[in-house]
């Protein structure tokens, strides 16, 4: 080293300069690899499926003529399920979240229940299919219904929704339960009436997070059977002779968006693969504008409170 | 009201008011064990309808038989075949997600300026929320054919082009959580190493590369454990013929496939069939363990306390 001149030297720093310059090109590269099957993806879809997408497909049952068939079931079929998945994820969640954040004692117990959070958040969602299919399928009797494809998701989600509403809470300063203490309020009190709105944008990012997985899960949903052809719609509450009971949709067949797309990429025909395509191109929307949502959520959230 | 009356008033309500502090407490904590209650029920599930499949196969068959034909009159179980099936599609998917994401991860960190990390950052978790059943298509559909022009000799379902799909859509969770270990890296190490006259590429490498392994590697472990129990895009582009073989360019169906092949069929309760795709959920459930295990080990032997 000492006996290298100044040129040398000069020379030995442009050639490791150069490798930065090099790297900074493989990186922006490899992201654009990302963003660019991102783009061959979408591009690709639309110009297959934008053509079938009309308001029949949208009202349409699913035929074995593909230009008349749709994703009426379908859709609706996802609705009902999300809904199902909301209303059984979102309260466990966020109620588990707060007994981990503000209740839970520093004891095995509460290490346990964390570990487990950690750990099923990494289950394949497959397994929670399995699960399904032998609990609330042939165990609870729930049958391959709304309602156990429903809880199922909801499972799934479950981690989802605990992690981010835990980060949520944990983002609130001690000062404000020290506050609500201070003038009297119980645990539950300052818990419900403080700590929930102040982390409510951070458990709503979550929450649309864990849709979004949802509405596009698969296998889980197959796996419990979920049938691939449906021509008919779970019944509406009080409708129909006899009337139809207000949770006799629970117990329903149904078909989901994802399911119903599987059907027709599996299928040989290229009509029915532009039928997948516009399916499909509904489902990325879908799931990419919920994401979006969250992000932008988030984001508005990291620039306007400061505590 | 006599001064009496309204402490003996107060009190009363103190006490109603501690008992729904005690319920609500109750209820929170039923809620909390859910995740705990969701873990046995798989345990439960998966060991009980297992146990019934071994008493019908011997674990040496199932562990070193070379056919899986569950469904035939001349029933094998060799899982082995479905095995290489998830191995190989996995191998191919990390062979594209992991230098992708690290080298992704490293510029971000390191190298991309403020607007392009901003941007370039929800746009990747965006591509990590497109339904699997998205990319399933675009493997068979699109990928496939992609290849099938410079291999014209690759059957059309094959286990090269949803491994490559796979490792795309694995790409986001190996870079984010790479991404979040490089930047807790503090400041000071890089700017120590800056100080001797290192260039920022050998910072990167050198430093905080080394320092941020642990988060690394965790990122590694889930990539793996995502390619593992990834479903859809398999039994979608891959087929879904169980075949043994370590050669990507061939069809092959994994252990996921086959669980969602016969559940799209109609197999009665308890019957053998039904019991296999327990077998079959078991197997990819220990695998998984193992891998989140390792992240552990892996996590705890080289994490730096800074």
């Amino acid at each position: 080293m000492a006996d290298m001149t100044v040129s040398e030297i000069r020379k030995l720093i442009t050639r490791h300069k150069r490798w930065d310059l090099v790297f900074a090109m493989i990186g922006l590269f490899a992201l654009m690899i990302g963003v660019l099957t991102f783009v061959a993806l979408f591009t690709g879809m639309a110009m297959d499926g934008a053509h079938r997408l009309s308001w029949d497909f949208f009202t349409n049952f699913p035929s074995r003529r593909p230009e008349q068939a749709g994703i009426l079931s379908a859709w609706i079929g996802s609705t009902l399920v999300m809904l199902v998945t909301a209303c059984t994820a979102v309260p466990l969640g966020v109620a588990g979240a707060v007994y981990l954040e503000e209740y839970a004692p520093k004891n095995w117990v509460t290490d346990i229940i964390e570990i487990n959070v950690t750990n099923l958040a990494g289950v394949p969602s497959i397994i929670y299919g399995l699960l399904a299919l032998g609990l609330f399928v042939y165990q609870f009797g729930f049958g391959q219904s709304i309602l156990s494809a429903g809880l199922t998701l909801a499972l799934l989600i479950l981690p989802i929704v605990i992690v981010a509403t835990r980060e949520a809470i944990r983002s609130i300063p001690g000062i404000i339960r020290e506050g609500a203490y201070a003038v009297g309020a119980t645990k539950w009190q300052t818990t419900a009436d403080h700590i929930l709105p102040y982390s409510l944008p951070g458990i709503l990012t979550g929450v649309i997070i864990g849709m979004a997985r949802a509405i596009g899960e698969t296998a889980p949903i197959i796996t419990i059977g979920a049938l691939t052809f449906i021509a008919f719609l779970p019944p509406a509450p009080f409708a129909g002779d006899p009337a139809a009971g207000p949770f006799d949709w629970l117990f329903a067949p149904f078909t989901v968006m994802p399911i119903q797309m599987f059907n027709w990429t599996s299928r040989p025909e290229a009509a029915f693969h532009q039928n997948a395509a516009a399916a499909g191109l509904v489902l990325v929307v879908m799931t990419l504008s919920m994401n979006a949502l969250a992000i932008y959520i988030r984001y508005r959230l990291r620039k306007n409170i400061k505590w | 009201m006599s001064a009496d009356n309204f402490v003996s008033d107060r009190l009363a309500r103190r006490k109603t008011r501690n008992l729904r502090e005690r319920l609500i407490e109750v209820i929170l904590f039923l809620a909390a064990s859910v995740s705990v209650a969701v873990t046995v029920g798989i345990v439960a599930i998966l060991l009980t309808e297992s146990f019934q499949f071994f008493r019908h196969v011997s674990i040496v068959d199932f562990l070193t038989d070379t056919q899986w034909t569950p469904l035939f009159d001349d029933a094998h179980y060799g899982i082995m075949v479905l095995l290489s099936g998830t191995i190989v599609s996995s191998l191919v998917a990390l062979a594209v997600a992991i230098p992708l994401g690290t080298i992704i991860a490293i510029y971000l960190s390191e190298f991309a300026p403020f607007t392009v990390r901003e941007v370039a950052k929800p746009f990747l978790e965006l591509l990590g929320g497109v339904p699997t059943i998205v990319y399933g298509y675009f493997a068979l559909l699109y990928v496939t054919p992609a290849l099938q022009y410079f291999f014209p000799s690759l059957p059309g379902f094959n286990l090269l082009s949803a491994g490559l799909v796979m490792g795309i859509m694995i790409i986001p969770y190996i870079s984010s959580v790479s991404e979040d270990a490089m930047r807790s890296v503090p400041m000071a190490m890089r700017e120590g190493s800056y100080a001797m006259g290192a260039t920022r590429f050998q910072t990167a490498i050198r430093v905080v590369t080394p320092a941020a392994f642990s988060g690394i590697a965790a990122a590694y472990i889930l990539g793996i454990s995502r390619a593992v129990g990834e479903t859809m895009i398999l039994a979608v582009a891959a087929g879904m013929q169980p075949n043994l073989t370590w050669n990507p360019a061939e069809p092959a169906a994994t252990i996921t496939a086959f669980i969602v092949q016969v559940a799209l069929g109609d197999l009665p309760h308890g019957s053998i069939g039904y019991q296999t795709i327990f077998a079959a959920g078991l197997t990819l459930m220990l695998l998984t363990l193992f891998f989140n295990i390792l992240g552990h080990v892996l996590k705890r032997r080289f994490r730096q306390v800074y």
